[in-house]
């Protein structure tokens, strides 16, 4: 098996040096997600401004394909509009379930076009969608709660 | 094909004629991507099945199969009696006064869960609000939640031994934590994680003071260290067959006949009864008031091949063999800078599964990293989330021998972790 064609350098670059790391205020809304075979956990918050995602913030701890996960998909969402990141979402699992027969768009997945190779090792796609899970979780929370504030205003 | 290597000689009390055993497991020849030979070293995870079991099972689909107990043609007397005669082999290799203390369930959970169920039933053995079960922090989970289900649903207490810095049960308050109230005591014989072997009889002794019923659950005790249900202590006692070279779907509850027939039925169907009307039933007697539906019938004389053949080759032998080659791999262990144990660094006070630690990779990236070049085992929680949490780690790398593996694999192994830790840039 191809070590390298799964840990790109641009993968192992996340993991040394992770972006926007911690947990930081204000957030609407915080999960917890844990991957309950292998125990990789992430606490994530996300803070929207009307319909863009101001910022994502998380701890995490877990493999280097989940840690690079996390740190390329904060870079692809913050600062952009939900649905924009929810296509970003769409797109990365889409590349993770393709077997490696996806070709993934440059443009929309940046950083992401790194993870893949990952889509070839079965056992690790957990690991890569674990913080996007969570981004999606949290972003559905802090939706309602922007929501509900909105209409009580 | 993995060669002795020169170090063998040098290492006592490896199995004599081990290349000979090799070729009892027709997987051991496997190759994996890129033409590699396979290390297998993920037994305590599932231990690979020699030919004999294979063609046991394979002989008994092919020319006895039919269902038992119910059948009344020949097919159905020899399935009968060939999954009768496994209970026996069972029953011997644990030294068992009685073959009717031998419930075959389809895991070791199930043996553990069958126990804990039926004892929040009314009955001499029920656990009632007030009552204490007393578990251990290296328990697997499946000796942990079938408590923790028991004790949430009776009102009942659970409480545990810690673990010492060595990776031992901390019994130095023994007798505040195992009291007069206390009707359980249930733990280990070997831990899956820790490799810990702990001591049984021991604990057994106080909890008997108490009165409480002694369960052991004997997974990684069983298929390294000789059993002996009556010298051991334990009342009750659960192992699972996949992990003793026979085949997943079958594991064992063995149970002192009076207690085993104190407990009401666990899972109720065909085969477990004594009469049926439509307002009640009356049931069986042990073992088969436990065996509710059609058992694993295969499953059951593929481990009765497999006991047979741990026994041929001797679970003392096998023992010695496993502290041999563990002690080898912790003194590999230890000449690479960055590798931490968990557990006892002492191969005569553990068993063959040592997990580890890698300073700055993390053990998804250790193990995948190792499987590139042929080499399987573990990462994660194991299954033991609480002795993770205990020595402040979120998962480890664990590395398990057994009858078939040499000290060249061990060498594989060794050259693999300072690969990935080259790799992977650290140290």
């Amino acid at each position: 098996m191809d070590l390298d064609s799964l840990y790109q350098e641009i993968i192992l670059d996340h993991y040394r040096s992770p972006h926007n790391a911690g947990l930081r205020d204000p957030f609407e809304a915080e999960v917890h997600h844990v991957n309950p075979t292998c125990g990789d956990e992430i606490t994530l918050r996300v803070h929207l401004d009307g319909e863009t995602v101001s910022d994502v913030s998380y701890d995490a701890e877990g493999c280097s394909i989940s840690q690079a996960a996390a740190s390329v998909m904060t870079d692809l969402v913050i600062g952009q509009p939900v649905a924009k990141a929810f296509a970003a979402h769409e797109a990365f699992l889409e590349l993770m379930q393709g077997r490696g027969e996806v070709e993934p768009d440059e443009d929309v997945l940046e950083d992401g076009i790194a993870f893949a190779g990952v889509s070839k090792f079965p056992a690790r796609i957990k690991c890569a969608l674990l913080a996007w899970m969570a981004f999606k979780d949290a972003t559905a929370q802090a939706h309602t709660v922007e929501t509900s504030t909105k209409e009580e205003a | 094909m993995v060669s002795t290597s020169s170090t063998t000689g040098a290492l006592s009390g490896l199995l004599p004629g081990l290349e000979v055993i090799r070729k009892d497991f027709p997987i051991l020849e496997r190759r994996l991507s890129g033409d590699l030979p396979l290390v297998y070293l993920d037994s305590a995870n599932t231990s690979q099945k020699p030919q004999c079991v294979i063609d046991a099972m394979v002989d008994h689909l092919e020319r006895h199969n039919a269902n038992v107990a119910r059948a009344m043609h020949q097919l159905g007397a020899e399935s009968s009696a060939a999954f009768e005669e496994a209970r026996d082999k069972v029953a011997r290799f644990l030294n068992a006064p009685s073959r009717d203390e031998i419930v075959f369930t389809k895991n070791a959970s199930e043996a553990l869960n069958l126990v804990a169920n039926t004892m929040a039933w009314p009955g001499p053995l029920e656990v009632t609000a007030g009552d204490r079960v007393v578990i251990t922090e290296m328990e697997h989970h499946s000796n942990i939640v079938p408590w923790q289900l028991l004790t949430e649903r009776k009102g009942a207490e659970l409480r545990w031994f810690g673990l010492t810095d060595d990776g031992h049960l901390d019994l130095s308050d023994i007798d505040s934590v195992i009291t007069e109230n206390t009707k359980v005591v249930s733990l280990t014989w070997v831990s899956n994680m820790l490799g810990t072997i702990n001591p049984v009889a021991e604990i057994a002794r106080r909890a008997h003071e108490v009165g409480a019923v002694v369960v052991v659950d004997a997974s990684q005790a069983a298929p390294q260290l000789p059993v002996d249900v009556q010298a051991s202590g334990a009342d009750f006692l659960a192992f699972t067959g996949h992990k003793v070279t026979g085949p997943t779907g079958i594991g064992v509850l063995w149970g002192k006949a009076d207690l085993l027939g104190q407990l009401p039925p666990f899972l109720g169907g065909g085969e477990m009864i004594e009469t049926v009307s439509m307002e009640r039933s009356t049931y069986a007697g042990i073992p088969h008031r436990f065996e509710a539906g059609t058992p694993p019938i295969v499953e059951a004389v593929g481990l009765g091949a497999a006991v047979d053949y741990l026994t041929e080759i001797g679970l003392d032998n096998i023992h010695r063999h496993e502290q041999a080659v563990t002690g080898y791999l912790l003194d590999g262990l230890a000449g690479i800078e960055g590798v931490s144990v968990l557990g006892p660094t002492d191969p005569t006070l553990r068993g063959g599964a040592v997990s580890f630690e890698l300073a700055g990779v993390h053990p998804h990236d250790v193990a995948q990293t190792l499987d590139a070049r042929g080499i399987a085992v573990r990462a994660g929680h194991h299954c033991a989330k609480p002795a993770h949490k205990r020595y402040g780690v979120q998962s480890s790398t664990r590395a398990s021998s057994y009858l078939y593996t040499t000290p060249a694999e061990i060498d594989a192994l060794i050259e693999g972790i300072n690969y990935t830790k080259n790799y992977f840039k650290v140290g």
